[in-house]
């Protein structure tokens, strides 16, 4: 069967979103920081990419995995701080309606349910944006979902 | 709009292929017969074309190796070496190694043959037929070299029609023939 959207050569997704993903860790980590969390990035993209089924959702993946670099980051800085916010990114409606849901989600579970359910990624691609198994994203997600359940429960 | 700084475009392209993530690497390369674009993967040289279109080529990797395919320009260093060397006339053989994966087998076998045409001499189809096996296959074989995905290391330039007309060439006949004077094989 034809996929409709081939992963396009790793080249023509770096040069899209190398950009974008340069601002986005600007933004949250300084541009110190932003250089060596830019390379994370895109090194961790690499490792995930062979296992990409299709070319859909590269954006979001890919914001997604620097999103997990900058939680990385932060705990590295400061170990009981405050984790920051997951995601800055905007303009896409079903993302920041289920964001706004999903915000009292603890951080993993939050971005799993996002991910999942915002982006329409499978679990493989979510396990490997948030730097773990296809099966621990899963159990994210649905923690996140029967969390929300309860707490959305008249 | 922001741009990603030169360093860490190039510092991020050198750890990837140091990483032994890519599929495969390609880069662009100068020469006297215009710019060439140059393919490995771990095993080996994998392509080299005279039409220096990277989109084309990256796909063609892609759908080759696999979809880890980048820019980087260190796994190509001894390539660009060798070649650089070959076009000032200092080099008369290759060393080396080549990744010849997804080549069928009947050209798999004709572009050994046709690897032992020595330097700055010349071959015909029909006679490399029969050096591979098939002597009535000259047309099959012409066929080969017009695929030969690793010209100039793989000497197709060096192949020509029973009756000494240069017959055809990917890269266009007039770099065929820049080629074979390169080498004294044309005066």
């Amino acid at each position: 069967m034809a996929v409709a959207a081939p992963v396009p050569p790793f080249e023509t997704f770096y040069e899209t979103h190398r950009e974008e993903v340069l601002g986005f860790l600007r933004k949250r980590v300084g541009s110190d920081r932003a250089d060596d969390a830019f390379q994370e990035t895109f090194l961790r993209a690499l490792r995930a990419y062979s296992r990409l089924e299709h070319g859909l959702h590269l954006r979001a993946w890919v914001l997604t995995i620097a999103s997990r670099i900058v939680l990385d980051d932060a705990r590295r800085k400061k170990p009981d701080g405050e984790l920051p916010e997951l995601f800055t990114n905007d303009h896409m409606p079903p993302f920041e309606q289920l964001a706004e849901l999903a915000a009292p989600l603890p951080p993993k579970e939050k971005a799993a349910v996002v991910l999942r359910y915002g982006y329409d990624l499978d679990y493989a691609q979510i396990g490997a944006a948030l730097g773990s198994s296809e099966a621990a994203a899963r159990q994210a997600a649905s923690a996140g979902v029967r969390r929300l359940r309860k707490e959305l429960r008249p | 709009m922001i741009t990603v700084p030169t360093e860490l475009d190039a510092r991020f392209r050198a750890a990837a292929a140091a990483a032994g993530l890519l599929d495969a690497a390609y880069d662009l390369t100068d020469s006297p017969v215009g710019p060439l674009l140059v393919g490995a993967t771990d095993r080996g040289l994998c392509k080299i074309s005279f039409r220096a279109d990277p989109e084309q080529a990256r796909e063609e990797l892609a759908r080759t190796f696999g979809p880890r395919v980048l820019r980087s320009s260190k796994p190509l260093k001894r390539v660009r070496l060798e070649l650089d060397e070959y076009f000032e006339g200092r080099r008369h053989a290759f060393d080396l190694e080549l990744d010849l994966r997804a080549i069928p087998d009947f050209n798999v076998r004709v572009l050994r043959e046709l690897a032992r045409v020595p330097y700055g001499q010349t071959t015909t189809y029909g006679t490399l037929a029969a050096r591979a096996g098939v002597p009535t296959a000259a047309r099959a074989v012409g066929t080969v070299m017009n695929r030969n995905r690793i010209p100039i290391v793989l000497p197709c330039h060096r192949v020509i029609g029973a009756n000494g007309k240069l017959v055809g060439y990917a890269g266009g006949l007039d770099v065929k023939e820049r080629l074979l004077r390169l080498e004294g094989a044309l005066l």
